[in-house]
């Protein structure tokens, strides 16, 4: 089932309903439809192995993902944000690329390596004038749709592909098609290389929503635009709506009284921040999901009414639910395993092990699936006896000091609970004794002095263990985060393996 | 009838795209479904006219054929005079 078929359904349905707001042009779902057929016909003519992006977020951004569909050749968003080496190693991957976006840059760094270039505008221009019907390429979908690099947090970059049945299944059975009416719209601001930003194309072209396109966040467009469009859904990481937020409490109050429905995802939602966003959207339906590149997004949530009932409750281990994933969805299988791959029970932290049609778990390199189909996902978590998921950091970012296991988040939790720290790690350091022990790097509240290491020592020795206490401590301005919100363990222990 | 097949009804103007297959017959309207339009439509069979609607999925008892309609018509779609049902699906709060 090829993807492109989503659009194909939404533009037979209503042609004339437009499907999206991007730098104040408006296009129907026809037209849509229409330059992603020039598109795939520009992509087949080229004879390239792929379909680069290397640009915000735009139509063309749109046009490529179904263009590529249609023309039965994988598309590759790539992150813009990349320093110079790292992007360069990752355009020498996908040679020969149809690339669209920043030409100048990828003429410095890639020299010549067969890539057809094009800026946004000059492919989007090209693909509403080559206009004719496409055959589409592949019609069953066995192929690669759409191939993200991972962000590569721990290690280099991974090419994870996502094939058509794994993007489809996962719309099928979380959107009903054309559920939406035709006031609805979407506010789409994470950019086009993370796959929150392919899942929120695909799900409002199926649900037929206007999507409101924002090129690169910032929290005041944000604001102005959801306003504009009268915006009724969206998705933000974590960290973009505590930017929201921080504005909307300095005074800026745009008119979001159309605003139902706010999902997040993508990083760890801070309790104080949801709560304080709780209160100020009280009518406000608030979605926590949870998913991977390697699972076309989506594959746990806790919706809306769970989010209220933990806000509102007495119970501990009900209000606990507020920091958790929710539950799988229907079509998902999961399981806590330890590090044996046997099965664990509730309450039991171990690695989480998913399975399902829109899990690809499958890499240019090698496929991680094992041999009845289930992804080890590499992150860690446990369930609670009502079957909600709790996050508990990478599996990879386990400490073991001398055959111990040592979870990070256990030893930042005890950090946080600090009144004078804001932010907080904990990582593996070398250690000649041990082969790991803990370092820990942690950032004063505003205003405030960090502690001393040794009431830093003394604090996870009473609350923790010895073992815990760490041997290295730094502090610093700011822990290091993508973009997306995400903790960049390696350059903590970077900084330890350095100095 | 492999996945990404279309057909296309005989009665009425359903189409439909087989997401999961099997090798049995598809009929809608009373009238076997093909790859395209024959040059006379067939009756529509008053027993298989409950109509199709775009974006549902039907399926079969068994659980055999999942079958995606991609275009509406009046007839129904079934197998060996079982009438496939729309699938129902679970509705999930939108998380993208």
């Amino acid at each position: 089932m090829n993807i492109s078929l989503l659009l194909q359904m939404a533009a037979d349905a209503d042609p004339d309903r437009v499907g999206l707001v991007c730098d104040g042009r408006r296009w129907t779902y026809g037209e849509l439809l229409k330059a992603s057929k020039g598109a795939a016909v520009l992509f087949r003519d080229s004879g390239c192995s792929h379909v680069g992006l290397l640009d915000e977020s735009s139509e063309a951004a749109v046009l490529a993902l179904f263009g590529a569909a249609m023309a039965g050749i994988p598309y590759v968003p790539l992150n813009y944000r990349l320093a110079d080496p790292d992007l360069a190693a990752l355009l020498g991957r996908i040679a020969p690329a149809f690339m669209i976006g920043d030409v100048e840059r990828i003429q410095r760094l890639d020299g010549d390596s067969g890539h057809r270039l094009n800026t946004r505008a000059d492919f989007v221009a090209a693909a509403e004038a080559a206009a004719g019907d496409i055959e589409v390429a592949d019609e069953a979908g066995e192929g690669i749709a759409v191939q993200i690099f991972t962000s590569g947090t721990t290690s280099a970059p991974k090419a994870a592909l996502l094939r058509h049945a794994n993007l489809a299944s996962y719309i099928f059975g979380t959107v009903e098609f054309c559920s939406a009416s035709p006031d609805d719209a979407v506010l789409v601001s994470v950019p086009p290389y993370h796959i929150a930003g392919i899942a929120a194309l695909l799900s409002s072209v199926y649900a037929m929503r206007r999507i409101a396109l924002l090129p690169a966040f910032e929290p005041d467009a944000w604001l102005s635009l959801a306003a504009s469009e009268g915006v009724t859904n969206t998705f933000v990481v974590p960290t973009m709506l505590a930017r929201i937020i921080a504005r909307m409490d300095e005074g800026l109050k745009p008119d979001l009284s159309g605003l139902r429905a706010i999902a997040y995802g993508g990083g760890k939602m801070p309790l104080e921040l949801i709560e304080r966003a709780l209160q100020l959207f009280p009518d406000t339906d608030f979605t926590n999901a949870y998913g991977l590149t390697e699972t076309s997004s989506t594959i746990a949530l806790l919706g809306p009414q769970e989010h209220r009932a933990a806000f509102e409750s007495d119970d501990p281990d009900a209000r606990a639910r507020l920091a958790s994933v929710g539950r799988p969805l229907p079509t998902i299988e999961l399981e806590i395993r330890d590090e044996e791959g046997r099965p664990l029970p509730a309450g039991e932290r171990g690695e989480i092990y998913v399975r399902g049609e829109q899990v690809s778990g499958e890499y240019r390199e090698r496929k991680a699936l094992d041999a009845d189909g289930w992804f080890p996902t590499r992150d860690a978590g446990w369930l609670d006896g009502e079957g909600y998921l709790f996050l508990a950091g990478r599996a990879d970012d386990v400490i073991v000091r001398g055959g111990e296991n040592i979870s990070p988040s256990e030893i930042e939790e005890v950090l946080l609970g600090h009144p004078a720290i804001a932010d907080a790690a904990a990582v593996a350091v070398p250690s000649a004794e041990w082969g790991e022990a803990v370092g820990i790097a942690v950032v004063a509240r505003p205003e405030q002095v960090a502690p001393a290491e040794d009431e830093l020592r003394e604090l996870i020795r009473a609350r923790l263990r010895s073992s815990r206490v760490p041997e290295r401590v730094a502090v610093l301005d700011v822990l290091p985060y993508n973009e997306m919100g995400k903790l960049l363990r390696r350059e903590i222990r970077a900084l330890f393996a350095n100095g | 009838m492999k996945p990404g097949t279309r057909l296309k009804s005989a009665a009425c103007d359903t189409e439909v795209m087989v997401i999961r297959g099997a090798d049995v017959a598809v009929m809608c309207g009373g009238a076997p479904m093909g790859d395209a339009k024959p040059d006379a439509p067939a009756e529509l069979d008053a027993g298989f006219a409950e109509g199709t609607q775009m974006g549902k999925r039907y399926v079969d008892e068994a659980g055999r054929v999942e079958l995606l309609c991609v275009k509406a018509g009046k007839g129904s779609l079934s197998i060996d005079g079982e009438v496939l049902r729309p699938k129902e699906a679970k509705t999930l709060p939108s998380s993208d």
